[in-house]
């Protein structure tokens, strides 16, 4: 009888996501996301660099609605993975690694990074908005 | 490349059901995962009515009761049925823990009960534990002293003997490393936190005089350094230890060590 013929067992099917579980695999989204957002950082001084006409098209597009949610997304992608690295930090140290703390932790990222983003997101809307 | 889904073989059906006698009040519903090599058939969920009023508080109780009463071909691995030796380790209610020591009240609904995660199976809920206790061996659980033996034991200060709290009491049942996403995508090369955990007790031990090669032996991409603090390990650990932690104070006797 192969070894290989041996199911394997159940893993992410049955097993019950811990909000810590969660927000290790939302780091890494986060950090690829904001890695393929920068594309849409870059563009904007590439068309500011080339002049009002091109410069004109990107912010257009970046006040439509797809615009504005993926700046709206790529915001909250920076603050959650800012925060979430600086628990990271934390544990570096040794520090923040008991269950109760970690879950508190963990609460406290998603918080702060919802906090800045509206933040941001209010000052944008302070300033006359993005038009 | 980590796989996401269950191989074809190993994708789960529905099995049969097994109804409680009529007239029994106190019901509670066990599905509980079936493999048996000799079906040539795919793994099952098999599902178990089991009267409460006539059965002991933990799932370890049920299963035995199951396999008394009901099916005897349930095939589970137990011993002390009091935490101490971590035969019955497997995932239920969706984590891994030991099936004497979880109470069949702290879970809702019905009782779902699978082998640790991502393991080859061998039967129903018995896993295949070759590559974890070779892993364990390989960090070489054991005091490695280079000065001579003394005629007495080798001593140590109890503040010494109090580093090893929350390390030595391991027991080895494996819900650690099986909770470990990390482990479920490479597992063949990283060592999961139960070896890291126990890596790290003969590198706490003052009496251990081989802490540099211990080190070397981790200095690894895979080793060690697939731990991406997930927590899971600590979240399911059943004994209350923190491998989490344990694999954080190696990578800082990582850093240390190259006198940053």
């Amino acid at each position: 009888m192969p070894q290989n013929a041996r199911p394997l067992s159940p893993h992410l099917q049955v097993y019950r996501w811990p909000l810590s579980m969660a927000l290790s695999i939302l780091h890494r989204a986060t950090g690829i996301a904001l890695a393929i957002g920068l594309l849409l950082v870059v563009w904007l001084l590439l068309s500011l660099a080339s002049g009002p006409e091109s410069y004109a098209v990107a912010r257009a597009f970046c006040a439509s609605w797809l615009g504005l949610a993926l700046l709206f997304a790529w915001s909250w992608a920076l603050f959650f993975h800012l925060c979430n690295g600086v628990r990271h930090l934390f544990w570096d140290v040794g520090a923040g690694f008991a269950k109760a703390q970690a879950q508190r932790s963990a609460f406290v990222v998603v918080a702060a990074s919802l906090l800045l983003t509206a933040l941001v997101w209010i000052c944008v809307i302070a300033q006359g908005g993005v038009a | 490349m980590a796989e996401f889904t269950l191989p074809k073989n190993s994708k789960v059906l529905k099995g049969k059901k097994y109804p409680a006698k009529a007239g029994t009040k106190n019901v509670r519903t066990f599905r509980v995962y079936r493999w048996n090599e000799e079906d040539g058939q795919n793994p099952h969920i098999d599902e178990y009515e089991v009267d409460m009023d006539a059965c002991g508080p933990m799932v370890l109780d049920a299963l035995i009761k199951i396999k008394n009463e009901v099916d005897s071909t349930l095939t589970f691995r137990r011993s002390c049925r009091e935490g101490i030796c971590g035969s019955c380790a497997m995932n239920i209610d969706g984590s891994n823990t030991l099936a004497c020591t979880k109470a069949c009240d702290e879970i809702k609904g019905d009782v779902k009960i699978y082998p640790l995660p991502h393991m080859p199976v061998v039967k129903d809920l018995v896993p295949d534990l070759t590559n974890f206790y070779a892993q364990y061996a390989s960090i070489k659980p054991w005091l490695r002293t280079q000065t001579p033996a003394p005629d007495t034991e080798r001593l140590q200060t109890k503040e010494d003997r109090a580093k090893l709290d929350g390390l030595y009491e391991c027991i080895l049942c494996a819900s650690c490393s099986t909770a470990c996403p990390s482990y479920w995508w490479n597992g063949d090369k990283y060592l999961g936190p139960a070896a890291l955990l126990q890596a790290y007790r003969f590198i706490a031990d003052s009496r251990d005089e081989d802490t540099g090669a211990r080190l070397d032996e981790l200095e690894d991409p895979f080793k060690l350094y697939r731990c991406h603090t997930i927590m899971n390990c600590t979240n399911t650990c059943p004994k209350g230890l923190n491998p989490a932690k344990a694999i954080g104070e190696i990578k800082k006797l990582m850093v240390e060590r190259k006198g940053v």
